[in-house]
């Protein structure tokens, strides 16, 4: 184990009392409670964190948060192994194990590096100007090469093993950061009683207060922070949420977070997520979300060793980390000279200070003095030495003389970049700010305001002046009295002076804009000479900011630099848009428990579970559970399915069906109502009776079928498919509510009130009469073919019998409430003990259909007209109705346009499958030879082989002719006669029995 | 985004189906013609601003609302049934 040899003796904000063991590249250390990885490992003077993306550079720790470009890991390991996650923010945790990216054989010795020598080869555009030819080189050679060379970590390739939850939460003002700003905002907003929710991606609350030696009101800065956590807890309508990122604001006001609950332990708690999803509901919002800092273009500039020197002041403050021994600081602005002062206090040498501009304020350069450090003004660091560690800088001086200063760690400050992402998610463009030498949030989106660095109001005194303000203001704005405005707390003096430089010429070796995808501003003068000048062709020809930080340190230094070489203002050249997330969202935080069996809601018919005790197999289909079928002991699938089936041909079967859509219409109108979405006629139908009908969508193709049965004059019972019945509803209530309001009727989904049972079979009506009500009279004489009567059934229990048959027999539904549904469905098994009576799942309700031609699913789908689906004839010609005038076009009536016929395999034991295409016997199965397709197949028991519905060009006219199925999906080719689609009881005679 | 629905309150856009412009009259009765009718049921404006659109509210009351959105925005500042703006055009 090796000591923590770089940390200090006292200080920072970790538990030294509570040690944790980790592991990186096998390796093990000792961190503290309170670290993340990456400052556990800078700890223990681990230096080198991974290897780039393009050239495999060895790359360091540059930041101290979410804008990490470099410091990338795998976590985990195994089923929970997660790339490329960032270990400055990772939370230490006992156990916590961790791997190097992109390095191959070892992260010390990389064989590719060499990757770098070949470097010419890498430039910007490379993927455009290099792979172009032959095209199948590119799948096949270049892309895996490149893959292999070039990437990130890997991804886990086993099921997720945690679970993930969303929720959903309301708030009056949502406070988006937990520093000064974010802290001062929830303050002033939360003492009105008003619901406040503050969130912070950090685990622990304090932003720039936890990495800055600092003083309110003449106190260390900790002093306020600690008051300041210690009342907002005390307020039962705040809501503190670290370890939540909002990475997302959507339209009117939601915004999307992700809170890691368990990712600071090896493995959560039983029974709790990894992460939880948040939905927040926000009236208003205050983005207090800070700032990021930017680094400076220089060769060298991405070696381990060189640093945010924001990041340097975070590693001594917060985890009291020796971030090195001898150090140089090169700032641009006021802002660098911070770290001076905190690296000294430190008690860290500080070698040299480079500060570029020519003009400084006296007090820095007594600081200089004081620390003991070569103070080179108007001077700028030229290029770094070293190798996996930074070992010294080449300074140039104001009067270009070169001085080579040995140090093991460089501290970059060259001002700060809001972190607006979220203002700009709504589309709202940032702007330039001269002053502020940033961008700033421009038009913001109704109901945010943005307080403190994230406006680039930069100093503490504005961070607490804008929270305290806008607490109070957004408060108001909701119609909630704010209290009394406090005094702001003051703080000890700040100067923000700032220069900004963008690059550094005249060194040789790599200068990177954005390090995690390794592009240069080399990359950027060839985007801009080639013509590639407009932000979003610099982005996407470079592909800068494009890798998984979204370029959050090098988007603004890549238009700098663009800016630069092509004469214009920054402000002139724009930026690109920034959209959600701000950090990456794992899909499990986004999916919560909906993955697996969950996608979707399950939903069971009402004998669902009678089915489980007969240890019956099911089928998923949409949301429904079903039963498929019910196997004997030993019985294999077709065996279970012929045997079915020929039990409801020869005897009477049972079967669930209540998944069928039910809509009851009801007014005085209703008859006139199905007039207009039916393309068959219903003024005729008499009370007691129903009628199979058939409905199109408004483009002409059919949309529907089903019975609906007239049970009063003015009450009708419409049935739809099992997979359409939302659909249609929607349709019919568009029908009534829009098109056509002054008809009087009223329109309910009555699905899952009724429980509905199909008895099929020869015998159906003798097993039914073991169940009704003896004062109805169920002869075939009173209760024919298609009657449809509300009846009794087991002693004054309300039921429904219509005599309707899918399977082409003597059959009925009945209905009953749906709690009755497994007590109707026991009755019937009972009274049919005597018939032997099969209950039969879908597959067999499946091959019956199909064995008598009657359409399903898989011939409406979406693209089949009444006509090609032999209801042509069905279409009025005395009204309007819906479709009509769309189904008359030319290309829908078409003589050779597919239609459904039925087919037989000529080898009758050549299984068929349903997607195959017909293409003519001699002829090349090529798409200009296509004759039409197969939608669906069984085997039939009754006829011993296989038969199918399909399409086919000129179908009814070609009964007889030989033809090929074809389907090189599945690499079947098997040839088929064409037949009737009505393969059994062609007259009909069984239905009538 | 989220929906006023008259009948159910502010509710989350899932909960609602989108069927397009409002603005389209079907051309009712025997007499329409397909031309008519092609225009009706495929030809749209692709508005820039403010929009008068149909959304179903699926999974509550079934009711179909005239939503008025700003399509640039998504700013919505009116929703009503659709049965109401019927009553209103034809009394
Ligand atoms: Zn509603």
């Amino acid at each position: 184990m090796s000591a923590q040899s770089l940390r200090l003796a006292g200080g920072g904000l970790i538990d030294r009392a509570q040690a944790l063991t980790f592991r990186f590249d096998g390796k093990s250390y000792e961190g503290y409670a309170g670290d993340t990885l990456a400052s556990a490992l800078l700890a223990n003077g681990v230096r080198l964190f991974g290897r780039s993306f393009k050239y495999h550079r060895p790359r360091g720790v540059f930041s101290a948060g979410p804008e990490e470009p470099n410091a990338l890991v795998e976590l985990r390991s195994g089923a929970r192994r997660e790339p490329n996650t960032r270990a400055t923010t990772i939370e230490l945790f006992e156990g916590l194990d961790a791997k190097s990216q992109n390095r191959w054989p070892s992260l010390a010795f990389d064989l590719q590096a060499i990757n770098g020598l070949a470097s010419p080869a890498l430039v910007a555009g490379f993927y455009y100007k290099t792979f172009m030819w032959p095209v199948a080189f590119w799948e096949k050679l270049y892309e895996p090469l490149i893959r292999r060379a070039a990437g990130l970590g890997r991804a886990a390739r086993l099921e997720d093993p945690d679970h993930y939850e969303k929720a959903f939460a309301f708030c009056d003002v949502l406070v988006i950061g937990g520093g000064p700003a974010g802290l001062s905002a929830a303050l002033a907003a939360g003492r009105s009683g008003a619901r406040i929710i503050l969130c912070d991606e950090d685990f622990r609350l304090g932003g720039r207060l936890l990495s800055e030696k600092r003083e309110i009101n003449g106190r260390p800065a900790a002093d306020w922070l600690a008051a300041t956590l210690v009342e907002l807890a005390s307020l039962s309508e705040v809501r503190l949420m670290p370890r939540t990122c909002v990475f997302g604001l959507y339209d009117h006001g939601i915004f999307g977070a992700v809170e890691r609950v368990n990712d600071h332990v090896a493995v959560p708690p039983a029974h709790q997520p990894r992460q939880r999803g948040w939905r927040i509901y926000a009236k208003r919002a205050i983005l207090a979300s800070g700032a990021l800092e930017r680094p400076i273009v220089f060769p060298g500039n991405d070696r381990p060793g060189v640093m945010l020197a924001g990041a340097v002041r975070t590693y001594i403050n917060r985890f009291g980390v020796l971030p090195g021994r001898d150090v140089v600081v090169f700032t641009t602005g006021d802002n660098g000279w911070d770290t001076v002062s905190e690296l000294a206090a430190a008690g860290i040498r500080v070698a040299s200070i480079v500060d570029s501009r020519s003009e400084i304020d006296p007090a820095f350069k007594a600081l200089a003095e004081r620390v003991g450090a070569r103070l080179f003004t108007g001077g700028i660091v030229e290029s770094t030495r070293g190798g996996h560690q930074l070992r010294s800088v080449i300074v140039r001086d104001a009067s270009n003389t070169r001085s080579l200063v040995p140090c093991d760690l460089l501290a970059v400050a060259n001002g700060w970049n809001p972190t607006l992402h979220l203002a700009s998610h709504q589309g709202g463009r940032a702007v330039w700010n001269e002053a502020a030498q940033a961008f700033v949030p421009g038009a913001l989106p109704s109901g945010l305001a943005v307080a403190g660095s994230a406006a680039a109001r930069f100093t503490l005194a504005d961070a607490l002046r804008d929270g305290a303000r806008l607490g109070r203001e957004m408060v108001a704005e909701i119609g909630v009295t704010p209290t009394a405005a406090e005094a702001v707390p003051s703080t000890d003096t700040e100067t923000i002076g700032l220069k900004p430089v963008w690059r550094v010429k005249g060194g040789t070796g790599k200068a990177f804009v954005d390090f995690q995808n390794d592009v240069t501003d080399k990359d950027v003068e060839l985007a801009a000479r080639e013509g590639f000048r407009s932000v979003e062709h610099l982005k996407r020809y470079t592909t800068l900011g494009m890798g998984t930080d979204q370029g959050k340190t090098s988007n603004v230094i890549g238009l700098a630099i663009m800016a630069e070489l092509e004469g214009r203002e920054i402000s002139d050249l724009g930026t690109t848009i920034f959209r959600p997330p701000y950090t990456p969202v794992a899909i499990g935080a986004l999916a919560g428990h909906h993955r697996g069996k969950n996608f979707r809601p399950m939903r069971l018919p009402p004998t669902h579970h009678w089915s489980c005790e007969l240890g019956a197999d099911f089928v998923v289909s949409g949301q429904w559970t079903r039963a498929k079928c019910y196997p004997k002991p030993g019985e294999d699938l077709l065996r279970t399915i012929n045997r079915e089936v020929l039990a409801v041909r020869n005897g009477v079967g049972v079967c669930d069906v209540s998944t069928l859509g039910k809509i009851d219409i009801r007014g005085s109108d209703a008859c006139e109502f199905l007039e207009r979405v039916y393309i068959n006629g219903w003024k005729t139908l008499p009370v007691g009776r129903a009628r199979f009908g058939v409905m199109l969508r408004e483009d002409g193709f059919v949309m529907d079928d089903g019975t609906t049965s007239r049970l009063d004059e003015n009450h009708f019972l419409m049935t739809t498919s099992t997979a359409n019945a939302g659909k249609v509803l929607q349709h019919l209530n568009f029908c009534h509510q829009v098109l056509w309001p002054n008809l009087e009727v009223h329109i309910v989904s009555v699905s899952e009130q009724w429980a509905q049972v199909a008895i099929a079979g020869p015998r159906s009506r003798d097993v039914l009469r073991g169940v009704v009500d003896t004062e109805h009279d169920i002869s075939n004489e009173n209760f024919p073919y298609l009657a449809a009567r509300e009846i009794t059934v087991g002693g004054s229990i309300p039921a429904r019998l219509f005599r309707i048959s899918f399977s082409g027999e003597l059959a009925y539904e009945l209905a009953v409430p749906a709690d009755y549904g497994v007590a109707l469905m026991r009755a019937l098994m009972e009274a049919g003990e005597h018939f032997s009576i099969t209950p039969y799942g879908l597959d067999a309700l499946d091959v019956m259909r199909i064995e008598k031609g009657h359409v399903g699913g898989t011939e409406f789908n979406g693209q089949t007209t009444a006509r090609d689906l032999g209801f042509g004839k069905m279409m009025s010609s005395k009204k309007d109705f819906v479709g009509r005038l769309m189904a008359k076009r030319e290309a829908l009536t078409q003589p050779d346009r597919p239609c459904l016929v039925g087919f037989r395999s000529v080898n009758s034991m050549s299984p068929l499958t349903a997607g195959a295409h017909f293409v003519c016997v001699g002829q090349l199965a090529v798409m200009e030879n296509d004759e039409g397709y197969m939608t669906s197949v069984a085997y039939s028991p009754n006829l011993e082989c296989w038969i199918a519905l399909g399409f086919l060009k000129n179908g009814p006219t070609r009964l007889g002719e030989h033809i090929r199925a074809v389907d090189p999906l599945r690499n079947h080719d098997v040839e088929v006669e064409v037949c009737s689609s009505v393969f059994f009881d062609p007259e009909g005679a069984r239905l009538h029995g | 985004m989220r929906i006023a629905c008259p009948y159910c309150g502010l509710r989350d856009v899932q909960e609602f189906a989108y069927a397009g412009d409002s603005c389209p009259q079907r051309p009712d009765g025997p007499d329409a013609t397909e031309g008519v009718m092609f225009e009706y049921v495929y030809l749209r404006d692709n508005s820039h601003g403010i929009h008068e659109e149909f959304w179903y509210h699926a999974a509550a009351c079934n009711a179909w609302l005239v939503v008025r959105r700003n399509t640039l925005t998504h700013a919505i500042d009116s929703v009503f049934p659709v049965k109401d703006r019927k009553a209103g055009t034809e009394s």
